[in-house]
């Protein structure tokens, strides 16, 4: 395979994996937790899509739109009821907490199954067996080579749209961060609880806007993977949701840019191993053994930094 | 009588099954400055965080301006007129200094009047002007505790407390610090001033409460404490 071109579909899945890291260091960053449930929601987001877009014959946008708004609600529901009653509680039990909501979400489908199934309603019946039995959405994956003026570039269209959509996504949080009132109370609650009430900021708030920012990119995570074919499953966002872990980690979590970087990084690796037949078998071993050498010479990650409090 | 501004009664705060503050009361009169000594562990910084809301007294309460802010959410306590100078400064150090400063005028709508706040801080402190736009991050210490301060008054406090705003500076720096409380009061603002330096504390104070082990143990015009013979052994070094 040509060299750029798979240089090109790393950077196209690594945006993916940019997108869903950000998700998770959004929520790191600011709320101090591991949202193990990211990944669901990204599936939830998956399934919204799909069903809107070929059950209900809904325009794209409004799939679109529809799954992100969902992403949005499920995630501030999550956070009210299973993560702000943890608040000040140890992190080990609100990461056990994170790890079984992540169950209950991929339990969903299956719970939905069980309903259809016990069902006497042919009704319900048919129409939950049109949720759970997703086909991949052709329409939406774009494998066509760009091209302008006549001149064919060694990118698909989905892989040109999936490499935008991250870096104005990241340009737009770091814009927001950096700018808006919010965004800079974001920062405060981020580096200092106690000091962030002084300032008369309501930090439950500001929680609860990080992980509607987060939700919404599971939202566009999951459209983002849609278009490269593959079809909603309760599995959907599992794998992809740990990769991206590990490239906000890798990043230094807590970092806009380190989280990007990350994810550029594992998704080029991981699609050079793919494009070699020798090395493919081993991919997710070899991404995960870089993660581990960084992880050794730079315990914070590239781009983090270990803060120290000046006295 | 001066007006009382705030009043503390029977406070008591409990870390678990240790009592940090054992049922104290005093009282700040408007446009005093009123110092709370005492030796590292006798409470100084709980009686501070419980007045504006970090933590929850067991019993008493705190009334400021005749409202009792026992149950008041701490993030609804500044914009009710008290501002808070916490132990070791905690200023934000990702943000800039005029972003810090900003955040100090969170609760505020009136662009107006916070720019008009934020000449006085400048006024006060100039090295934070010539610093502006650096991150909070790359000051000295000495500045970052006036960055403290200025986000503090940004808020535009009737009373405004500080919580050892002397530590880790240099003599020459302490002066200064001491110096802008002093102004502070000029300003009109109400000042409660916990210290471990207690000679310096004393020095500028209107009154002084001494606290040891979570009591008060002896209370006065800073005029007649400073004379006290106990007082000059425990906490002037004399």
């Amino acid at each position: 395979m040509d060299f750029l071109e798979t240089l090109l579909n790393g950077l196209s899945l690594g945006g993916t994996y940019a997108i869903i890291a950000l998700g998770y260091t959004m929520v790191y960053g600011i709320a101090k937790m591991l949202n193990f449930a990211h990944g669901d929601i990204i599936m939830v987001g998956s399934y919204i899509i799909w069903f809107t877009f070929l059950r209900l014959d809904c325009h794209p946008s409004i799939s679109i739109a529809l799954a992100i708004i969902c992403c949005v609600i499920l995630g501030i529901v999550i956070e009210r009821l299973a993560y702000r009653p943890l608040r000040g509680a140890p992190s080990l039990a609100v990461l056990i907490t994170a790890i079984g909501v992540s169950s209950l979400l991929q339990g969903l489908p299956a719970i939905l199954d069980t309903i259809s199934k016990s069902s006497n309603n042919s009704a319900l019946k048919e129409k939950l067996s049109g949720i759970l039995n997703p086909l991949p959405i052709q329409d939406m994956v774009h494998t066509n080579k760009l091209v302008l003026f006549g001149v064919e570039f060694p990118i698909s269209i989905s892989a040109l749209v999936t490499i935008l959509i991250t870096v104005a996504t990241m340009i737009a949080l770091t814009v927001f961060i950096k700018k808006s009132k919010t965004g800079k109370a974001m920062v405060a609650v981020s580096e200092n609880r106690d000091a962030a009430l002084l300032m008369g900021i309501h930090i439950n708030k500001i929680i609860v806007v990080t992980f509607a920012i987060g939700s919404a990119l599971a939202g566009v995570a999951a459209t983002l993977m849609l278009t490269k074919g593959t079809p909603a499953s309760p599995s959907f966002g599992a794998l992809p949701g740990i990769v991206a872990f590990s490239a906000a980690v890798i990043g230094g979590i807590g970092s806009i840019p380190g989280a990007a970087l990350g994810g550029f990084l594992i998704g080029i690796l991981e699609t050079f191993c793919n494009a070699n037949s020798a090395l493919s078998p081993y991919r997710n071993a070899i991404v995960f053994s870089v993660l581990i050498i960084i992880l050794l010479f730079k315990p914070s990650g590239i781009l983090g930094n270990p803060r120290r409090e000046k006295v | 009588m001066a007006e009382t501004l705030l009043e503390v009664n029977n406070l008591a705060v409990s870390y678990g099954v240790i009592r940090a503050l054992k049922g104290i009361s005093f009282h700040v009169d408007k446009g005093e400055i009123v110092s709370l000594i005492g030796a590292n562990g006798a409470g100084k910084t709980t009686t501070l965080q419980t007045i504006t809301g970090l933590l929850r007294p067991v019993s008493g309460n705190v009334i400021f301006k005749g409202n009792d802010l026992t149950h008041v959410p701490a993030h609804k306590i500044v914009s009710m007129g008290l501002g808070h100078v916490p132990e070791g400064r905690k200023i934000f150090q990702g943000l800039s200094v005029y972003d810090n400063l900003l955040l100090g005028a969170y609760t505020r709508k009136s662009k107006a009047e916070i720019e008009e706040n934020m000449e006085l801080v400048f006024r006060l402190f100039p090295r934070l002007l010539e610093r502006k736009k650096q991150l909070a991050g790359t000051l000295s210490g000495g500045e970052q505790q006036m960055l403290a301060i200025g986000r503090a008054l940004l808020s535009n406090p009737e009373m405004i407390v500080l919580d050892e705003p002397s530590m880790g500076l240099s003599p020459l720096l302490v002066t200064e610090v001491f110096e802008i409380i002093k102004t502070l009061q000029n300003e009109g603002k109400t000042v409660l001033l916990v210290e471990q330096n207690a000679k310096k504390a004393m020095s500028i104070a209107d009154r002084v409460y001494v606290l040891e082990t979570g009591m008060i143990t002896m209370e006065g015009p800073a005029s007649e404490l400073i004379n006290n013979e106990n007082i000059k052994k425990a906490y002037l070094g004399e």
